[in-house]
């Protein structure tokens, strides 16, 4: 009886340690989108090359893609570019560019300097269209099916650990 | 476009640092001459301005930008913050106040998009149940254990005292009169 003085706190004790040793490995900026399982939003964008012909994701239909949100203003875009240039070399599935809140001259001019792995570059200066995605910082990244389904999203630099431990195992099974 | 906030941001900073009036000069002069090819950083709300100065000091658009959360400071409310984000997300209430949704409305319309995250104040579901009642079940722990343990003396205490206890009793006594004269 005596000796459970001592358990219980030591019980007590290692709940709350467990708890908060798991808070310190989880990034409190990711948060979980509601979007993911739910249809991708559709939307009509200009392309940032040639602004007088639109895209939809409707195009996409059948394929598995990927939504990058990136803008010339955003430093960690920087970060995770050689991942995307990498993916684009290995033409491991079509990476559409989603370029937020960004004018559009500075963003050709980035994509050159800095190399382009996108299919094809969609401009939402107003963010309006991120708004329906969710969008709260830059770079995001959403994986879609073939259905048109969000299926994963990565918020912050895509690493090369994420792409080869979530996303490409995700890809190659959704691609099945 | 005019002067950013980031230029003058930056006139700030260069001001603080260097404390030369005419480096905060050259920054501005610098952001303005950048101006037409800055950045848009948070759009315009696209109501009409003087329905968007009404709504702007309505009390349910400042409650409502209060009960919201800006994503990127996560701990300020909408009403709190000048991120973009928070900029932006308000201009989207505004338009949607002024389409006529209401509040239930207004909020759902940025769950959908951005999680129960963006609400201050979670709602009340199967999911949030322990968030909810979790604090009142811990203080009913609390006071079941404290009720117990106030009463565990008394109940020592009713316990019959043991056959040699009075000897013992007797000696303490005799031990207190001899050795302790000190008055109290």
């Amino acid at each position: 009886m005596r000796s459970l003085k001592f358990v219980v706190p030591a019980i007590l004790f290692a709940i709350l340690a467990a708890f908060l040793m798991r808070g310190l490995s989880k990034d409190p900026r990711e948060i979980p989108s509601p979007l993911i399982g739910r249809a991708a939003p559709a939307f009509t964008l200009p392309q940032l090359a040639q602004p007088e012909q639109t895209w939809t994701p409707q195009s996409m239909a059948g394929k598995v893609w990927l939504l990058n949100v990136f803008a010339s203003w955003c430093v960690p875009c920087l970060v995770e570019h050689p991942v995307l240039l990498q993916m684009s070399k290995q033409g491991t599935l079509p990476i559409v560019g989603f370029n937020y809140k960004d004018e559009p001259r500075a963003a050709g001019g980035w994509l050159a300097k800095h190399g382009d792995p996108y299919t094809v570059v969609v401009a939402d200066r107003s963010g309006s269209v991120a708004f329906d995605y969710g969008v709260y910082g830059v770079p995001e990244t959403f994986l879609v099916d073939r259905t048109g389904t969000i299926r994963f999203k990565h918020v912050g630099p895509l690493t090369p650990e994420v792409v080869s431990g979530k996303l490409l195992p995700l890809v190659r099974e959704l691609s099945k | 476009m005019m002067l950013t906030a980031r230029g003058m941001l930056a006139a700030s900073v260069t001001t603080r640092a260097g404390g030369a009036a005419r480096a905060a000069l050259g920054a501005l002069l610098l952001a303005v001459a950048l101006g037409a090819g800055a950045q848009i950083r948070s759009a315009p709300s696209g109501v009409p301005p003087e329905q968007e100065r009404e709504l702007l000091q309505s009390e349910r658009f400042r409650h409502l930008a209060s009960e919201l959360r800006c994503l990127v400071c996560q701990n300020q409310t909408l009403a709190d913050s000048n991120a973009d984000l928070a900029i932006d997300l308000r201009n989207e209430v505004l338009r949607q106040m002024a389409t006529g949704k209401d509040d239930v409305q207004i909020k759902s319309h940025l769950v959908d998009r951005y999680g129960e995250f963006v609400l201050y104040r979670p709602v009340l579901s199967a999911r949030n149940l322990a968030l909810w009642a979790g604090p009142a079940v811990l203080l009913a722990i609390g006071a079941m254990v404290i009720f117990r343990v106030s009463r565990r003396p008394r109940a020592a205490a009713a316990t019959p005292p043991a056959a040699d206890d009075d000897a013992r009793l007797a000696r303490v006594e005799r031990l207190l009169d001899a050795d302790d004269p000190a008055p109290r």
